[in-house]
């Protein structure tokens, strides 16, 4: 009995050890393992597991875009293969996925902003679309820029 | 060593600024770039930039600069989100650490990638 009180004291006192004394009544953790699925059952759980993922997709196109400045580097006869290439059902396909999910992510992130970032004024907090708006606003600008860039005939 | 990385407070801090800061470039700039791309060009409801037009554009400083930030930080915002996908989808605990390589070796193969595509076009 002392035996157990002194090796529970040890344990107490430098924290997590390797070797936990015996004691004839050992505690079993009690884990319960979730199944792989558990977010599928609520909206809420399915959205954040969406967001998540959105983050493949920011991935890809980060990828894709690899390969087309290796391709540029290449030369126009490369550039132009990876252009038909693109032009596939599934480089379609995935971008048009990607795109779903990068869109995604732009909406929960800027919805997100006011959320982690309350800003205040004389003492009152802003509405939360008021602190959202510029980021659409900035988001719209920006695309708009890089479209004209592009688009431009020189 | 990778063990305390993924442990101290700090360094997670750090870990997340790199994680949000690529979380507003890509909200701000992928959704256009994939649209343009991947999308309205291929399937010709834009008219494609020609190549020299592209090369014109990647001879300037300021899109080097534009096209390897929008590489590296939207990776580094990857690693962090599919770090924590690949802990809480698969419960694998003690390949946390494996996790944790992979997802910031491939951000930081990636800003590689990019920098020397950039740097060498």
């Amino acid at each position: 009995m002392t035996e157990q009180v002194i090796g529970g004291r040890i344990i107490a006192e430098t924290g997590m050890t390797d070797q936990a004394a015996r004691t004839d009544f050992h505690p079993r953790w009690y884990r319960k393992r979730l199944s792989t699925w558990w977010w599928l059952g609520e909206w809420h759980y399915l959205t954040f597991i969406l967001r998540e993922l959105s983050s493949i997709a920011v991935a890809w196109f980060v990828v894709v875009t690899l390969f087309q400045l290796r391709a540029l580097s290449h030369g126009p006869e490369t550039y132009a293969r990876f252009s038909t290439r693109m032009q596939s059902p599934l480089m379609i396909a995935m971008n048009g996925v990607a795109f779903c999910f990068v869109v995604f992510h732009t909406i929960t992130w800027f919805d997100a902003a006011p959320r982690a970032m309350p800003v205040r004024m004389h003492g009152k907090r802003v509405p939360e679309y008021m602190v959202a708006a510029p980021n659409y606003v900035l988001w719209i600008a920006v695309s708009a820029f890089v479209s004209w860039l592009l688009l431009r005939t020189p | 060593m990778i063990k305390e990385m993924m442990e101290k407070p700090s360094d997670e801090a750090f870990f997340w600024l790199l994680f949000s800061a690529g979380g507003v470039v890509a909200a701000l700039l992928i959704p256009i770039q994939l649209f343009l791309f991947g999308l309205a060009f291929p399937l010709g409801w834009l008219p494609q930039p020609g190549y020299e037009h592209l090369i014109a554009l990647l001879h300037s400083p300021l899109v080097k600069v534009y096209l390897f930030v929008m590489c590296s930080l939207p990776l580094f915002h990857w690693a962090h989100r599919f770090r924590f996908t690949l802990y809480d989808g698969l419960q694998v605990k003690h390949l946390n650490e494996l996790f944790f390589v992979l997802c910031y070796g491939g951000a930081l193969l990636g800003t590689a990638l990019a920098g020397y595509l950039l740097w060498t076009i």
